[in-house]
C-alpha cells in the first residue's frame, strides 16, 4: 500500500467538475484508492462520496492506493492533483 | 387580471399563454413489487437512457454554451454511474419491495440532504445536481419528456430559475419570453434573451397555479399582467403591434447612411464573435466589424489554433466584409474565459488577474502566431487590430516592438503581408487617465465600456447582488468617455465605442454630442442605433 498526503490549493476546493475528472482518475486505477480528511475515508472512485467530503482550500487529504498498480496510479494522482487542485 | 412586477432584462412586449417550466417535482407513488429482479432492470434501461439524454445534452450545450457550460453534463452522467447512489437503490428495490421510482426519489431526496447540510455554499448547490439527476431518472422512469415544449403554439417560459441546462433543452422557436423569480442581469437567461430578441423579466414572484394562463409580459415596465382584462390586453397588443411595425420601418433604414442631421457622419460597425457572425453583420447592414472578438479561435479546444487556422478565419471575415472596414482584437483570454492548455494558474480575482494583453507580453509564442496570421490575412481586406486590457504606455510600445520583428520576420520570409491600423482598447481608468499619452502612440481607441465600469465603480459584473447599483449611466463612466474623447482628438486619434453601452439608444445622442466616431453593437442592434443617430442633431 502507497500513500500520500496533498493540501488542497484551489480557491473552490473539490467542486463538482474537478471531483468528476479526479475520480475519472481514481476509476482509470486497477488498484484501490482512497481518499481521506480528518479521518473521513471515502472510495475514491465514487463521486458523491469524494464531493461529500467537502473538501476546502488548505485542508489536508490523504491518499492511499492498495493493489497492483498502486504505484504508479498514486504518482499518477499525486500529479494530477498538483495540476489542477 | 393580476399584476405581478419584476425587473426587467431585456425589453419588448410578449402575449401568449403560460408555460411552467417544471423541474420534474412529479410527486412519486410508493407501490409493493413483487418480480424485483424485473424492477432492477427497470432501473439500469432507465439509468442508460437518463445517461444518454445527458450526452446529448452535453453535445447540444457544447455548440450552444461552451464547454465549461457543458461540463456539469458529464459530472452528472459519473453521478449516475456512482455506487453508493446505484447500490442504495437497489437496495431499497430488493429489501423494501418497492417500485424503482420511490427508490430514486428517496435515494436522491438521501444524498441531496448531505450536500445542503454541509457549511460550504457551493457544496449545498450540489444537491440540486443530485436532485436533478434523480428527478431525471423518475422522468425517465415515468415516461415523460422532460424540458420539451408541448403543442406547437409558443409559450411563455415561467421558472423559478433558469440553469443553461434548462435553456438549452428548449425550443428557441416556440419561446414569446422569459419570466424568472430569481436569476440575475447577466445570467444565461438574460444574455439568451438578448440575443433572440425577446422579452425578459426577473425577480417576478409569480402565483402558483398559472401553467396555461394567459400573460402578457411588459418588458419595458418590469411587469407581467395575468389574466389580463380586456383594456390591458388591448393596450399591450397595441403596443406589440407598434414594435412590430417600427421594426418593419427599420428594415427600411437597409441601406441608408449613418449621418446625423447636422451631417456628421458616424462610423456604425457590429461586433462579432465567430466567421458565421458575419452573416448578421450584412443581414443588418453595419459598415463594418468593430469588434472581433478572436477569443472564440481560442476556446473549447485541446491546444492553440495554428497560425493557418487563424489566418483562415481572419481572411474569410475580411474578404466577406469585402473592403470593409474589420477590427480584430487580440486574444482576451483570462478572467471569465479560460482553456485549459493555456495552463493558467487559478486566481482569486481573475478580472483584475493574469489576462489579455498581460498573457500575451509574457508568452510572445502565442502572441506572436495570432499577429503574424492577422497581418497576412490584412492582404485580402481592410483589417484593423486592437490590443485589450491597456494600463500604460509601456506596454503599447512593448506591443509595437513586438509587431516590428513579426513583419520583419515576414520580410525576411518573404512571406506577404498587408498595413494594418493599430488602435487600443480603452477599460481601465488607467487608460482614461492616460489618453492624452496613449493617443500618441496610436490611430484609434475602441472603449470596452463593460469592463471599464465593472473596473470604474468596483462592482463585480457577475454578482447578481450588486445588480442594483451597476448602473453604467453613472456620471464616473460618462465623463471617463467624454474625457477620453477630448484626448484623442487632439492627437488626431479616432475614438469608438465597443461595449454595451454602445447599443444602447438613450445615450446615442449624448455619445454624437461627445464627439464619438464610432459605435459598434451588436448585429441586431444596428438598425435601431441607425435610427437614432439619423435623428440626431
Amino acid at each position: 500500500m502507497k500513500e500520500f498526503k496533498y493540501v488542497m490549493t484551489d480557491p473552490q476546493g473539490m467542486h463538482a467538475r474537478p471531483a468528476g475528472l479526479f475520480v475519472k482518475e481514481a476509476a482509470a486505477c486497477k488498484c484501490n484508492v482512497t481518499i481521506s480528511k480528518d479521518g473521513k475515508e471515502v472510495d475514491a472512485k465514487r463521486i458523491l462520496g469524494v464531493m461529500g467530503l467537502g473538501i476546502k482550500q488548505g485542508q489536508e487529504i490523504v491518499i492511499k492506493t492498495d493493489g497492483e498498480d498502486e504505484e504508479q496510479a498514486s504518482e499518477k494522482l499525486n500529479t494530477f492533483l498538483k495540476e489542477n487542485l | 387580471m393580476e399584476a405581478v412586477r419584476g425587473k426587467s432584462v431585456y425589453g419588448g412586449i410578449a402575449i401568449g399563454r403560460v408555460w411552467v417550466f417544471d423541474k420534474g417535482d412529479s410527486t412519486v407513488k410508493r407501490i409493493h413489487i413483487e418480480d424485483t429482479s424485473a424492477e432492477i432492470k427497470r432501473f439500469e434501461n432507465a439509468k442508460e437512457n437518463a445517461k444518454e439524454q445527458l450526452g446529448a445534452l452535453y453535445e447540444k450545450a457544447l455548440k450552444e454554451v461552451g464547454e465549461v457550460n457543458a461540463q456539469i453534463f458529464e459530472v452528472h452522467q459519473m453521478m449516475l454511474d456512482d455506487l453508493d447512489y446505484v447500490e442504495s437503490i437497489i437496495h431499497m428495490i430488493e429489501n423494501q419491495n418497492v417500485n424503482a421510482e420511490y427508490a430514486v426519489a428517496v435515494t436522491g431526496d438521501n444524498f441531496s440532504e448531505m450536500f445542503a447540510a454541509m457549511e460550504d455554499d457551493y457544496m449545498k448547490a450540489r444537491a440540486a445536481d443530485v436532485k436533478d439527476i434523480s428527478n431525471r431518472l423518475v422522468s425517465v422512469l415515468q415516461g415523460d419528456e422532460q424540458g420539451g415544449i408541448s403543442g406547437d403554439e409558443p409559450v411563455i417560459i415561467v421558472a423559478d430559475d433558469l440553469a443553461p441546462s434548462e435553456t438549452v433543452q428548449l425550443d428557441k422557436n416556440k419561446v414569446l419570453a422569459f419570466v424568472t423569480k430569481h436569476g440575475s442581469t447577466n445570467s444565461h437567461t438574460a444574455i439568451l434573451a438578448r440575443t433572440m430578441n425577446i422579452p425578459a423579466l426577473i425577480g417576478v414572484d409569480y402565483p402558483e397555479d398559472i401553467d396555461g394562463k394567459q400573460m402578457v409580459v411588459d418588458g419595458y415596465n418590469g411587469s407581467v399582467y395575468i389574466e389580463p382584462d380586456d383594456a390591458t390586453l388591448k393596450k399591450f397588443e397595441d403596443i406589440r403591434n407598434e414594435d412590430r411595425n417600427k421594426q418593419k420601418l427599420l428594415q427600411e433604414l437597409k441601406g441608408k447612411d449613418d449621418i446625423t442631421k447636422s451631417g456628421r457622419k458616424i462610423k456604425l460597425y457590429a461586433n462579432i464573435g465567430t466567421v458565421t457572425d458575419v452573416a448578421s453583420v450584412l443581414q443588418n447592414d453595419a459598415a463594418g466589424i468593430g469588434l472581433f472578438r478572436s477569443e472564440f479561435l481560442y476556446l473549447g479546444r485541446e491546444d492553440y489554433p495554428s497560425e493557418e487556422e487563424q489566418f483562415q478565419a481572419y481572411k474569410t471575415v475580411a474578404e466577406n466584409m469585402a473592403g470593409k472596414k474589420v477590427i480584430i482584437r487580440t486574444l482576451d483570454i483570462g478572467a471569465d474565459k479560460k482553456a485549459d492548455y493555456f495552463n493558467l494558474e487559478k486566481e482569486e480575482n481573475p478580472a483584475m488577474g493574469y489576462r489579455a494583453i498581460r498573457i500575451c507580453l509574457t508568452r510572445h509564442d502565442i502572441f506572436k502566431t495570432q499577429l503574424r496570421a492577422i497581418y497576412r490575412a490584412a492582404r485580402y481586406g481592410n483589417i484593423s487590430i486592437m490590443y485589450p486590457m491597456i494600463i500604460s504606455v509601456d506596454e503599447v510600445r512593448q506591443i509595437k516592438k513586438i509587431v516590428k520583428e513579426v513583419k520583419a520576420e515576414l520580410d525576411s520570409k518573404q512571406i506577404p503581408y498587408g498595413e494594418v491600423e493599430q488602435g487600443i482598447m480603452i477599460e481601465t481608468p488607467a487608460a482614461v487617465m492616460i489618453s492624452d499619452l496613449l493617443a500618441k502612440e496610436v490611430e484609434f481607441f475602441s472603449i470596452g465600456t463593460n469592463d471599464l465600469t465593472q473596473y470604474t465603480l468596483a462592482i463585480d459584473r457577475q454578482n447578481p447582488q450588486l445588480d442594483n447599483i451597476y448602473d453604467s449611466h453613472h456620471d464616473a463612466i460618462l465623463r471617463m468617455i467624454q474625457m477620453t474623447v477630448d484626448n484623442a482628438h487632439k492627437e488626431n486619434c479616432w475614438v469608438g465605442i465597443c461595449g454595451e453601452l454602445g447599443a444602447d439608444t438613450t445615450l446615442t445622442d449624448t455619445f454624437v454630442k461627445m464627439g464619438i466616431d464610432e459605435l459598434s453593437v451588436t448585429p441586431s442592434a444596428v438598425l435601431k442605433v441607425r435610427e437614432k443617430i439619423r435623428a440626431c442633431d
